[in-house]
C-alpha cells in the first residue's frame, strides 16, 4: 500500500461521497477503499443516502410554484403597501424624446400610481428569462403552423389575438406558447432576427376597467421591457438581446400593427 | 442589484431544501416566504456577484433558526426512534418514509449540513460560509449526521439504499 493510500482520512472519505475529490486522488481513495471493506460499506452507503435524498425531494423541483411565494419574490406586497418609494424596478414614462407616439399619453397615469401594470412587466420579464434561451422548445407551437396558433391562443384568452409581423424590422415570427394565470392566461409570441437575437410579445387581457396607458419602459435584470395597455389588452414586448432604443422602435411597430 | 427575475427563478430550489429541512410542505413555503421577504429586507448585505443562491440558503438559515428557537426549546430528536427499529420494511413506500423519518431525526443543525451537502451540492467551504461555522465543524456534523441516518437505516431499507444507483 502507498503513502498517499495509507493517509486517506474520514474527511477524504466524505469528499469521495460528495464527488469532491480530483480525479487522480479519487483513483486513491477508490483503492484504500477497497483496502477497506467496513469503511467502503459505510462510504457507499452515504453515496446511496446522497442520491436517496436527490431522488426523493427532486420531485419538488417540478412542482408548480405557489402565487404567494412569487409574489414574495417580486416583492409585489411591499410593492402595493409602498408604491411611492419603491424603486426596485426603474421605471421611465420613456414619452420625454418620443415624439410621435401615437399612444395617450396624456392620460396616463404616474408610472407608479398603477401597481398593475408594473405586474405585466414583471411577469413578461420572467417569461421571456425563461423561454426566450430555450434552443430545442422556445415556443409551443412554430410559426409554419401560424393559423392554428393564433386561434388556439386567441380561443385561449377568450378574445381574438394577432401575431404582428415584424419582418420589416427583421425580425421573423419563432412562434408562441400558452403561459398560465396573470390572472388569466397570457399568450407569448417570440420573434427572432437572423443573428438570433430573441424578441417576446406577452399578451394578456385586461378588465374592463382597464384604458389605454402610454409606453412605459422596465428593465428586470438584464431583460428590458416596454409596455402598455391597450383596450382589451396588455403588452409586453421583452428582450434581453436589444437595446431600449432598438426596442423601443419594434414596440412602436407592434402597437401600429395592432392598431392600423 | 440583483433583480427580482433571479428570485423568482430560485424559488423552486428554495422550496427543496426547505422541504427537506422542514418536512411539511405548508411550513416548508413558510420559511421560503419568509426567507424572500427577509431576503428583500437585508438585500443591500447582499455582495453583487457572488452565489445568490448561497446567500439566499444563508438567510434562509437564519430565519429557521430563529423560528426553531422561538417555538420549540429544544432541538428536533436526538434520542434513538425505538418505533423504527421495530418496524419491518415492506417496500418502497416505507423505505421512502423512513428517509424522511431518518433525517427529520437528525438534530438541526446536522441536518442543515447534511441537506446543503448531500441534496442541494454545495461543497464543504460553501456549507461553511452559509452556515457561519468553520469548515472543520461541518466535516463533524456531515460525519455524525451520515453515522447517525446509517444507523437509523440500517437492517430497514440498508440493503436496498444500496440497490439504488
Amino acid at each position: 500500500m502507498s503513502e498517499a493510500e495509507q493517509s486517506v482520512g474520514e474527511a477524504e472519505v466524505h469528499a469521495w461521497v460528495d464527488g469532491r475529490l480530483a480525479e487522480e486522488r479519487r483513483a486513491e481513495v477508490e483503492a484504500w477503499l477497497v483496502a477497506h471493506p467496513e469503511e467502503a460499506e459505510r462510504a457507499a452507503a452515504d453515496r446511496a443516502l446522497n442520491e436517496q435524498l436527490r431522488a426523493h425531494y427532486e420531485p419538488v423541483l417540478g412542482e408548480p410554484v405557489p402565487g404567494r411565494l412569487e409574489n414574495a419574490a417580486l416583492r409585489l406586497r411591499r410593492w402595493r403597501a409602498a408604491a411611492a418609494i419603491a424603486g426596485w424596478i426603474a421605471i421611465g414614462a420613456a414619452t420625454g424624446g418620443v415624439a410621435g407616439w401615437q399612444l395617450h399619453a396624456q392620460h396616463a397615469p404616474a408610472p407608479l400610481a398603477q401597481p398593475g401594470i408594473s405586474v405585466i412587466a414583471r411577469r413578461a420579464a420572467l417569461a421571456h428569462a425563461t423561454y426566450a434561451p430555450e434552443v430545442r422548445h422556445p415556443v409551443e407551437v412554430g410559426a409554419d403552423e401560424e393559423q392554428h396558433l393564433v386561434a388556439w391562443l386567441s380561443k385561449r384568452l377568450g378574445a381574438q389575438v394577432r401575431a404582428p409581423r415584424l419582418e420589416a424590422e427583421s425580425m421573423t415570427l419563432v412562434g408562441g406558447r400558452l403561459l398560465p394565470r396573470d390572472p388569466g392566461p397570457v399568450a407569448q409570441f417570440m420573434y427572432q432576427s437572423a443573428p438570433g437575437r430573441r424578441v417576446t410579445l406577452y399578451v394578456r387581457t385586461e378588465g374592463p376597467e382597464q384604458r389605454e396607458t402610454a409606453f412605459r419602459y422596465a428593465r428586470e435584470g438584464n431583460v428590458r421591457v416596454f409596455y402598455w395597455i391597450d383596450r382589451k389588452f396588455g403588452y409586453a414586448l421583452s428582450s434581453t438581446d436589444l437595446e431600449r432604443e432598438e426596442l423601443l422602435k419594434l414596440a412602436n411597430a407592434v402597437y401600429q400593427q395592432l392598431n392600423p | 442589484m440583483s433583480d427580482a427575475v433571479s428570485l423568482v427563478a430560485l424559488i423552486p430550489r428554495l422550496r427543496r431544501y426547505a422541504r427537506a429541512l422542514v418536512g411539511e410542505r405548508a411550513a416548508a413555503d413558510d420559511l421560503v416566504q419568509d426567507t424572500l421577504e427577509r431576503a428583500w429586507s437585508k438585500l443591500h448585505l447582499y455582495r453583487h456577484g457572488t452565489d445568490l443562491r448561497a446567500w439566499l440558503f444563508t438567510v434562509m438559515h437564519n430565519v429557521h433558526v430563529n423560528q426553531v428557537r422561538a417555538s420549540r426549546p429544544t432541538a428536533a430528536l436526538e434520542d434513538d426512534m425505538p418505533e423504527l427499529a421495530q418496524r419491518a420494511v415492506q417496500g418502497d413506500a416505507l423505505l421512502v418514509r423512513d428517509l424522511e423519518r431518518a433525517i427529520a431525526a437528525l438534530p438541526a443543525a446536522q441536518r442543515e449540513v447534511l441537506l446543503l451537502v448531500a441534496l442541494e451540492d454545495l461543497s464543504y467551504d460553501e456549507a461553511a460560509r452559509v452556515l457561519g461555522i468553520p469548515i472543520g465543524t461541518v466535516m463533524s456534523r456531515l460525519a455524525r449526521a451520515r453515522e447517525k441516518v446509517r444507523a437509523l437505516m440500517q437492517g430497514k431499507g440498508g440493503s436496498k439504499l444500496q440497490v439504488v444507483k
